[in-house]
């Protein structure tokens, strides 16, 4: 770093504009910009046409942009090291607020996460966010960090991530608590073992083919139960010969299990009634024995996990039903079965998504044209301009401006990746990640739930969703970012 | 501060994860926006309320200028299910004046698949068909408590006579059938049923108009969309003019109450059907408005069959009126000359077999065989014919050419009328033969029946009324039809098409002169009116299930034919018992407008007599 270019700006906000990376500030302003001409198409009256007029939505989102352009520039205006120096404090106040919010929010919809001041309302839960980022950032840029050094490291991030999850759930607000797992991201950057999120990915798979495909078909199991076991199969052999190189284990374990289901298909095809758990649970069972007396030629640590892999399948497998049917609330469920395909219900948890499917589907290659779409005026997307937003663009500007849209945001969060990795301070970059996470998370859950791919989960369209809060809450997130990224090289390190 | 590029590189899985879904996102939105287009027509349906507006049917008169068939308002009640709201139903239910349980069944029967297979929440969809004008006002009052209900507007027929059912037809609802056929329908809509509404509905339905409206997901309606510029407005449907008598018609189905039976005239030289009664039949008005469907069901359950349209269905033994297609083809062939003459003996006998006949003179040449309807003298002549080897091959081939003048003259294929369902009747071919009796080993004798108009062969009284007016033209025909002008329109040519039977015109003038002296001196004695030289054949066809079947053809007058006609009266005996007489009756209807008071006993006894026996029905035979 030249020490020149240092000292010269050693201390000033006017530095600021000289390092922010322009690149980010344009494609914010590109998306906020969009969102608040979509929420005027979005909702476009008969009577009324004026985009600014302030008693519309789309006048009102114009002043909560102007605002977070004002609070944006303040932001950038705070010395960078603020930020680091006060992120504990201003986590703990954001617990409080968050706690104070669950007594004194008033129930609107069942969700207690409004705190009315007066003629606006506020959601902290959305300021929560930039809190737990930078506290999780500081945790990490205590000196001498290192995630995987001590168990105790997992449990304070995962003390500061779970906190808000827990009180913002007690608010009866499933979707923003999902938010935070996205943080798992981060955990992951900063060396925790890939095997979780691999974990992680099996979970879901399981869960979805379990779930989707219930009809009973071979030895009387369902034939989504069936397959979980074949897959959990495939994959021990898969990480005995992948993850712990163990090729003798591997090809043992393969040819026993090659061997046993013959045995299993010749007896079936004999017209013998043999029970699909029965079968499964020995085989795996057998293969697990063998293993526990094989494992100590080999590595014994990666042969225990999976071990333990092939155990937790198991049992995360007969526990999907009773989560499902006993745990899940019947809306929730409803909600999963709809995006899994399993049940339409039109009227119900269906009729949003749907109807946000006509309207984009309606919208063809280039679209019905700015304020020509008829599906989101005419009020057929519910909340269509807060989390269906997409649909109206969808409907609208047609393939090429949805299709924009996400190309947007993957240059955005692929922005903001670059950024984290050009971070001299574990601070900056965990706390770059932590952005990057919360959006993809945001838009993956989003855009997935408008177009029929997830369930509904109710989080807003980063930018585009109409609200301030949600919108200040992302340019909170954002700018502070950028004030830390402009203050590398402003300070050097 | 370290940096581990082990770690680094993991930036790659978490930006590439982001990636694949934004991938997977793509994919999808392309396959929604772009490859999918039912999408399109729900949003279409979804935000657009598409009002439609009837047209109104065409009208149809009689050939006179009458008025016949017209049009009334009737109320439809209809809902939108995915735009009903809670309401009270009791009040619904007390409005109507139906009862809860008509209720639940309505809407039962709405949402099966089986009854309603374009059952869509988001269509209108009929809950109530036709109703009266005064529970049309008391709901109109109340219409604004029952959300996503709504009153269409329809158009029932009306009829100024309670007769020609056959002909006219009737209109009912669309079903699955008709809307998978023809897209123009769509559920509640109407079409015609039987008759010329069936046959010619595409004239008389007009063109549906539509008006286009805005309404959002509450179905609140947000006005016309683009200001009506994209409204069609609907083009009424065109109106017919019969080519029947309204008048004779109606004199043709009092004659044949209490009877069964059908009755065709046809003006020779256009084709044009002037009357076409069948019996027994019903009135049409039977079949408007709400209690068609008990109605109809009645219909479709009486013995008698009214439903039949055995003018043009019925397919029965011509009998002797064939003998005059066996004369004009007898002549054709060179088989017999006006001289020719053949024994007979109280019929035919040719070795074993023996066909019966009755009293007359003995041998007897064409025009005698003609006038008193001798079975042996085409019986002989068949059988010459048949066994030709001079000018024929092998039976086989004279048959062939028997069976192709026929089929010139009409008979075996349909005719073409404009009516639905018209029988082709049944002429035989050799194979047909070849099949029964085994190749070559039958004979002319094997088959004599049919040189009589009887054994396999089969014709509707359209045809043989055809026949007829193929006779008075001296030597061809135009395609029967009931409906002489489309107004606004033009007649499909078909319709008009010139036919020119196999059969050289010099040979008619024979079989005229046949016709003639049957009614001067043979079995159609009586025939003659007033003035009027009527040409006519009786035909009395053996019926193996009960008493014969009594049937005239003839034309009138002679020389400048206005009507031909065709009488066949089912289980009535002898042809010139009622055929005769009631042909008779017709024509002179036709021709003078009223019957002379000399003949009034005669019409009066026709009128009245009950020939229904419990035997049979023209339906039943093959």
């Amino acid at each position: 770093m030249d020490l020149n270019e240092n000292s010269e700006y050693s201390y000033g906000t006017s530095s600021v504009f000289r390092y922010i990376d322009w690149w980010t500030i344009i494609l914010y302003a590109l998306l906020v910009i969009a969102g608040a001409v979509s929420i005027y198409a979005a909702t476009y009256n008969f009577d009324h046409a004026n985009m600014f007029d302030f008693s519309e939505f789309s006048g009102k989102q114009f002043v909560w942009i102007g605002l977070s352009f004002i609070i944006g520039f303040s932001l950038l205006m705070i010395d960078g090291r603020m930020y680091e120096a006060y992120a504990y404090p201003i986590y703990a106040l954001m617990i409080l607020l968050l706690m104070v919010t669950i007594v004194i929010a008033p129930d609107v919809k069942g969700s207690r996460s409004w705190i009315v001041l007066g003629p606006v309302s506020i959601q902290p839960a959305e300021f929560a966010k930039t809190a737990t980022a930078l506290c999780l950032a500081k945790l990490f840029s205590t000196y001498n960090f290192v995630l995987n050094r001590s168990y105790k490291n997992y449990l304070w991030a995962g003390l500061i991530i779970g906190l808000p999850i827990v009180l913002i759930l007690l608010q009866q607000e499933t979707g923003s608590a999902l938010v935070y797992t996205a943080l798992i991201f981060v955990l992951y950057r900063e060396g925790m073992s890939g095997f979780v999120l691999f974990a992680a990915l099996c979970a879901v798979t399981f869960f979805v083919v379990a779930i989707k495909f219930s009809t009973i078909g071979l030895m009387g199991i369902p034939i989504g139960v069936f397959s979980v076991y074949v897959m959990i199969i495939v994959i021990i052999i898969g990480m005995l010969l992948i993850y712990c190189r163990s090729l003798i284990l591997g090809r043992n374990v393969a040819l026993g299990f090659i061997g046993y289901g013959l045995l299993g298909a010749g007896l079936v095809l004999l017209g013998v009634n043999i029970n699909g758990h029965l079968f499964f649970l020995l085989g795996i069972g057998a293969a697990v024995i063998y293993l526990l007396i094989g494992m100590f030629h080999d590595d014994l640590k990666k042969v225990m996990i999976t071990i333990s892999f092939a155990l937790a399948s198991v049992v995360f497998l007969f526990s999907v039903n009773y989560v499902f049917t006993d745990i899940l609330e019947p809306h929730q469920q409803m909600r999963i079965k709809v995006a899994l395909g399993i049940d339409q219900d039109l009227r119900g948890a269906g009729y949003n998504v749907n109807q946000s499917e006509i309207a984009i589907g309606s919208g063809g290659v280039t679209g019905k044209g700015f304020l020509n779409g008829t599906q989101t005026k005419l009020k057929y997307v519910p909340e269509q301009h807060t989390d269906f937003i997409f649909c109206t663009i969808g409907e609208e500007q047609g393939f090429i401006g949805s299709a924009a849209v996400l190309v947007i945001f993957l240059t955005l969060i692929i922005r903001i990746i670059i950024i984290a990795e050009r971070q001299r301070t574990a601070f900056a970059r965990v706390y770059a990640y932590s952005v990057a996470s919360y959006m993809i998370f945001h838009v993956c859950i989003n855009v997935g739930m408008v177009i029929g791919l997830c369930p509904v989960i109710g989080i807003p369209l980063p930018f585009f969703s109409y609200g301030g809060s949600a919108l200040w809450g992302f340019t909170f997130l954002l700018f502070i970012l950028l004030r830390i990224d402009a203050s590398r090289r402003e300070y050097g390190d | 501060m370290r940096k581990d590029y082990n770690l680094e590189k993991r930036k790659y899985v978490i930006g590439g994860f982001f990636f694949l879904i934004v991938v997977i996102y793509l994919v999808r939105l392309f396959v929604l926006q772009v490859c999918d287009t039912t999408y399109k027509i729900n949003a279409d349906t979804n935000a657009f309320l598409q009002k439609i507006i009837y047209p109104s049917r065409g009208l149809i008169y009689d050939r006179n200028d009458s008025l016949v068939v017209l049009n009334q308002p009737a109320y439809d009640v209809m809902l939108i299910p995915r735009d009903v709201q809670p309401f009270d139903t009791i009040d619904f239910c007390n409005t109507l004046q139906i009862t809860r349980s008509d209720f639940d069944a309505r809407m039962a029967d709405m949402k099966d698949p089986h009854k309603n297979p374009n059952y869509s929440s988001y269509t209108q969809q009929v809950f109530m068909a036709h109703l009266s004008a005064q529970d049309y006002g008391r709901l109109q009052e109340k219409l604004y408590r029952f959300p996503g209900f709504f009153i269409q507007k329809r158009i029932l027929r009306q009829y100024n006579y309670n007769c020609a059912a056959n002909i006219l037809g009737d209109v009912r609802e669309v079903n699955g059938n008709d809307i998978e056929k023809d897209n123009y329908y769509k559920p509640g809509d109407y079409t015609g049923d039987l008759g010329i509404e069936k046959s010619y509905e595409k004239y008389l339905r007009g063109e549906k108009g539509v008006e286009i409206l805005i309404r959002d997901a509450y179905g609140k309606i947000k006005g016309k969309y683009n200001n009506g510029r994209n409204d069609k407005a609907p083009v009424a449907g065109k109106d017919l003019k019969l080519s029947i008598d309204m008048r004779l018609q109606r004199y043709g189905e009092q004659l044949m109450q209490h009877k069964i039976g059908a009755i065709v005239a046809i003006e020779p030289a256009t084709g044009e059907i002037l009357a076409l009664v069948t019996s027994p039949t019903y009135d049409p008005n039977l079949l408007i408005g709400k209690q068609r469907g008990t109605n109809y069901r009645d219909l479709v359950n009486n013995r008698f069959r009214p439903l039949f349209n055995r003018a043009i269905m019925g397919a029965y033994p011509p009998g002797s009126t064939f003998k005059t297609t066996q004369a004009l083809i007898l002549r054709q062939e060179g088989i017999v000359s006006l001289s020719t003459m053949f024994p007979c003996y109280h019929g035919y006998i040719n070795g074993h077999l023996k066909v019966g006949c009755h009293g007359h003179a003995s041998p007897i040449a064409l025009k005698q065989a003609l006038q008193t309807s001798c079975n042996a003298y085409f019986c002989w002549g068949f059988f010459y014919m048949m066994g030709k080897r001079s000018k024929y091959k092998s039976t086989s081939d004279a048959f062939e050419v028997w069976k192709k003048h026929l089929v010139s003259m009409g008979y075996g294929y349909k005719l073409g009328v404009d009516l639905p369902g018209e029988s082709r009747g049944f002429i035989p071919n050799s194979a047909f033969y070849d099949k029964t009796y085994g190749k070559g080993s039958w004979v002319g004798n094997t088959i004599i029946s049919v040189a009589i108009g009887q054994g396999e062969i089969l014709a509707t009284p359209l045809q043989i009324a055809n026949l007829g007016a193929t006779i008075a033209n001296r030597g061809y025909y135009i395609t029967p039809h009931v409906v002489k002008e489309i107004k606004g329109g033009k007649l499909p040519a078909n319709l008009l098409q010139r036919h020119q039977p196999t059969i050289e015109k010099r040979y008619y003038y024979d079989v005229i002169d046949g016709m003639r002296m049957s009614v001067l001196g043979g079995t159609c004695h009586g025939a003659d009116f007033a003035d009027v030289q009527v040409c006519g054949k009786t035909g009395t066809a053996q019926n193996p299930h009960g008493r014969d079947h009594s049937a005239f053809m003839g034309f009138a007058p002679m020389n400048v034919p206005k009507i031909a006609i065709c009488v066949y009266v089912e289980n009535a005996g002898f042809g010139a018992t009622y055929g005769v007489p009631i042909g008779s009756l017709m024509m002179e209807k036709y021709l003078k407008g009223s019957i002379s008071s000399a003949r009034k006993g005669l019409e009066s006894r026709m009128m009245n007599a009950n020939t229904i026996t419990m035997t049979s029905s023209g339906s039943k035979r093959k």
